[in-house]
């Protein structure tokens, strides 16, 4: 199996390629402002170092921020026609009604909301108003919307309103990109639906990314399928990836986690992944980030889904420090460290200057940080150390030691003895762990609906078979996939012995 | 005293400091406050009253929703909806309400009065019934004071509206009405029996409309000014810090339909090396310090993040949560015997005497 892995992050996209398993190469880039050169540029640099043409690539993996940044930068968005299900409830909140005015400005193409949706215990809520929900699809036809995005009242309890709607838009605006919010979140009607309208207002942008990325891919010489990264840890086929792109808003960090556990061996325990500006931490489980349980704002957007829970703060190499008294970050050089940097020549005193004085760190040039005293750096290190403690505790969810797994290019800020934490382990190439999560990463097929007239035993099968089968159409190798997660919860209320089934299986990436 | 109106700068104060007089719970007032900023961007005003301007033989709404928050997600609070629970009783009772009221200042119940008083064109009186909030329809001030507990109406914003005529006390209009509100789909928006303006001069919790929007405003301005909100929120009201720590357990589960559970606190500052457990049901109920009950019920127990200022809940406490608890004066009514028989520690299933943090 011979994979590459690229993550493109806000200031270097790094590749990397993957051979049996192990690192055969590893380059940075500079991220480009439209992201496609970056990459045409980072795999031409994998190319340069002569292990990639020996034979052929199986896969390309892409985990991307353009999607989130396209959000928080409000650029290149789709106008977006809403769609509620959900009448005589809910009217006095309708679609976007909390969203920031210049989001919604951007977005809101125009609102619809129709009778019909789901009780908590199964029971029809109202009655799907058909007739209503064609006349609304004409509507948005007519206004030229041509993304859109259904949310129905407990929709992820009971699809179907959604999907007879998908149906009939489908019908009426043909080509236009659908969205349905039983596919993205969980209890919470207006968090879902926010996160099924960023989804439809990335959909252009989605399509062209994904294009751009397969012709990046053919003109770097290779000839392999792309896949894209989820905030999961796991790909998806670029034609699929490319329907829910709110699924790789979080990848980046994700990515860093799932490298630093398949690098370490070590499939329990806390990442703290440390870059140029910020610092990410995140705990793993099973060798896969635990999800946020909580609302998460995109872009000033409340949304509820499949999110890992990050904390994020402001420390990395390049944190801007002043001595006295002693302060470290939030505001960083970036990028411009080999340049502003005092070891580099410049004025800024930053984070990797203190590392490179300390000697924990060797590049730049230690003669111009040599007036910095031990005593001085010393304070520095252990303001960086109490920053860290303070943070690593925030994720942690319960009270006993864990282990540490210290990896990005600031890596070195973290100190080796560190209170509530057992073991600091670094590992090789871990300031490309990001690279290595995507180019290691398989790929998870998820069933979350109500399956009824049927036994425990048949329903269960049922959703594992249907599971097997997304993640097939995701790409998996149906003979690897293994369940990972079965949960059933009987429906009192509805007749036919009624439960809803949540299973998630998860398999290699098939080779052609 | 006299009336003045609300602004919305008030109703987003009103929201922060409501969530924190919920003592844990009341559940969160964000979509009444996303209702009242779309009632006020459509011109709608709400005035806030003294009670003290009531008439004896003036009539007033006490209002609330029930049910399960979690619905409440779903079918999001329609300000509408309470509205009609209003209109119904006076046309039930064949009477026009002078003015409408909180049941419960805790949470989002805090803001539904608002929302009715919006499109009802009446003032909103500045007292409730409970200063906080509470699980159960006994747990009030009207209740303390065995004033007449029905009728009540109930309404879903399908068409389905119900009155329960009559019962002989406080805890059948409990179980008839909550029955009534499962059979809906677990919420509905209801309106209380009417009081009388000398029942609400003498039976309701005053100012405290005017008590949660100064918290709130105490802890916004604290935020933005970097200053710290629990100091901010005790310079505004009178009340106690009892502890300051980190969340480092917590047990939680649902029986009976409640939320019922503990959080462990492990001290700093002050505190380091002892251990505060807060047991729960719904609300924050006792606080336990190294073993020994330090405040109870009707003590106000508030749990904030020691950061924001603003309040942690019984649903949503975590590990690692830097937080201070303070405690706030009860309303005396729920201090008296008969007030302790409603809602003091035994009213709860502890069997402990109440001590009062503000002897």
């Amino acid at each position: 199996m011979r994979r590459i892995g690229i993550d493109v992050g806000g200031t270097n996209t790094d590749a990397v390629l993957i051979e049996e398993g192990r690192v055969r190469a590893a380059v940075k880039a500079p991220t480009s402002l439209d992201v496609t050169s970056g990459i045409l540029d980072a795999l031409r640099r994998l190319s340069a170092t002569g292990v990639v043409g020996a034979a052929p690539v199986d896969a390309v993996m892409i985990g991307t921020t353009h999607f989130i940044n396209a959000v928080v930068q409000r650029r290149w968005l789709s106008k977006v026609g809403a769609i509620r299900i959900g009448l005589p409830a809910s009217a006095s909140l309708p679609p976007f009604c909390d969203w920031p005015q210049d989001l919604a400005r951007v977005v809101e193409g125009t609102v619809e909301m129709v009778e019909g949706g789901h009780d908590y215990d199964g029971r029809i809520f109202m009655p799907l108003d058909r007739a209503a929900m064609r006349e609304a699809a004409r509507r948005i036809r007519d206004k030229g919307v041509r993304s859109v995005a259904i949310s129905s009242i407990f929709s992820p309890l009971d699809s179907s309103h959604e999907r007879e709607t998908a149906a009939i838009v489908a019908e009426e605006i043909p080509g236009c990109a659908i969205t349905c919010s039983a596919d993205l979140g969980r209890i919470g009607l207006l968090e879902r639906e926010n996160a099924a309208l960023l989804n439809a207002a990335l959909s252009d942008l989605a399509g062209t990314t994904v294009a751009a990325f397969e012709q990046a891919i053919m003109d770097s010489g290779l000839s392999a399928p792309l896949y894209i990264t989820q905030n999961d840890g796991t790909v998806a086929a670029a034609s699929q990836a490319m329907q829910l792109p709110v699924y790789s808003f979080a990848s980046g960090a994700t990515n860093s986690m799932r490298g630093a556990a398949y690098l370490s061996g070590i499939a329990d325990a806390v990442v703290v992944d440390v870059g140029g500006t910020t610092t990410d931490v995140g705990q793993i489980r099973n060798g896969f980030p635990r999800e946020a349980n909580a609302i998460v704002k995109v872009g000033g957007v409340r949304t509820l889904f499949r999110m890992p829970d990050l904390l994020s703060f402001g420390l990395g190499g390049g944190s801007h420090v002043s001595l006295d008294p002693v302060t470290v970050g939030p505001l960083s050089v970036g990028y411009r460290l080999i340049s502003d940097g005092v070891a580099f020549g410049g004025r800024e005193l930053t984070a990797s200057d203190i590392g490179i004085a300390a000697g924990l760190l060797d590049i730049g040039d230690r003669t111009k940080v040599g007036h910095l005293g031990d005593a001085t750096c010393q304070a520095v290190l252990d303001h960086v150390r109490s920053m860290v403690e303070e943070n690593v505790d925030r994720v942690k969810t319960e009270a006993a030691d864990v282990t540490l797994l210290a990896v990005g290019g600031g890596a070195f800020l973290v100190p080796d003895r560190l209170e509530g934490v057992s073991e600091v382990v670094r590992v090789a190439h871990g300031d490309c762990a990001n690279a290595v999560g995507a180019a290691i990463a398989q790929v998870s097929g998820e069933v979350d609906q109500v399956f009824r007239d049927m036994g425990r035993e048949a329903a269960i099968t049922a959703a594992q078979e249907l599971a097997a089968q997304r993640a097939a159409a995701a790409g998996a190798d149906r003979e690897t996939l293994t369940v990972i997660e079965t949960e059933d919860i009987p429906i009192a209320y509805l007749p036919g012995n009624a439960r809803r089934i949540r299973v998630r299986c998860i398999g290699d990436v098939s080779s052609r | 005293m006299t009336s003045r109106e609300l602004s919305l700068d008030d109703i987003e104060a009103l929201a922060v400091g409501a969530w924190i007089l919920g003592t844990g719970g009341g559940g969160s007032p964000y979509l009444g406050l996303l209702n009242m900023r779309g009632l006020y961007a459509k011109g709608h005003r709400v005035e806030l009253m003294p009670p003290e301007a009531l008439q004896d033989d003036d009539w007033v709404a006490a209002v609330s929703n029930m049910g399960a928050p979690l619905v409440g997600q779903e079918r999001l609070t329609d300000s509408r909806t309470i509205a009609r629970a209003v209109a119904l009783m006076e046309e039930h009772r064949g009477v026009a309400f002078r003015a409408i009221m909180a049941l419960e200042i805790g949470g989002g119940n805090s803001i539904q009065p608002l929302m009715a008083a919006a499109h009802l064109g009446r003032p909103v009186v500045d007292a409730d019934m409970m200063g906080r909030a509470y699980p159960e329809a006994q747990m009030t001030s009207v209740a303390v004071g065995d004033l007449r507990p029905y009728p009540l109406t109930t309404v879903d914003c399908r068409g389905l509206e119900s009155i329960v005529e009559k019962v002989p006390s406080w805890k059948w209009m409990e179980r008839v009405s909550r029955k009534i509100c499962v059979e809906y789909g677990s919420i509905a928006s209801t309106c209380k029996a009417p009081r009388t303006g000398r029942e609400v001069k003498d039976w309701a919790i005053h100012g405290t409309t005017t008590k949660a929007i100064a918290i709130g405003r105490a802890v916004r301005e604290a935020q933005s000014q970097h200053r710290d909100p629990v100091e901010a929120i005790l310079s505004v009201e009178p009340g106690k810090v009892l502890f300051r720590g980190k969340v480092v357990d917590v047990d939680r589960r649902t029986t009976e339909g409640f939320l019922r559970g503990k959080a462990a606190i492990a001290g700093i500052d002050h505190d380091r090396g002892a251990k505060l457990v807060l047991d729960f049901q719904n609300e924050w109920i006792v606080a336990w310090r190294d073993g020994e009950p330090i405040a109870t019920s009707p003590d106000l127990i508030c749990v904030l993040d020691s950061v924001a200022g603003e309040a942690v809940g019984t649903e949503t406490i975590r590990y690692g949560q830097r937080v201070t608890v303070i405690a706030l004066r009860p309303p005396a009514v729920f201090t008296s015997a008969k007030g302790l028989l409603h809602v003091g520690p035994r009213a709860f299933g502890y069997d402990i005497e109440y001590r009062p943090v503000f002897a």
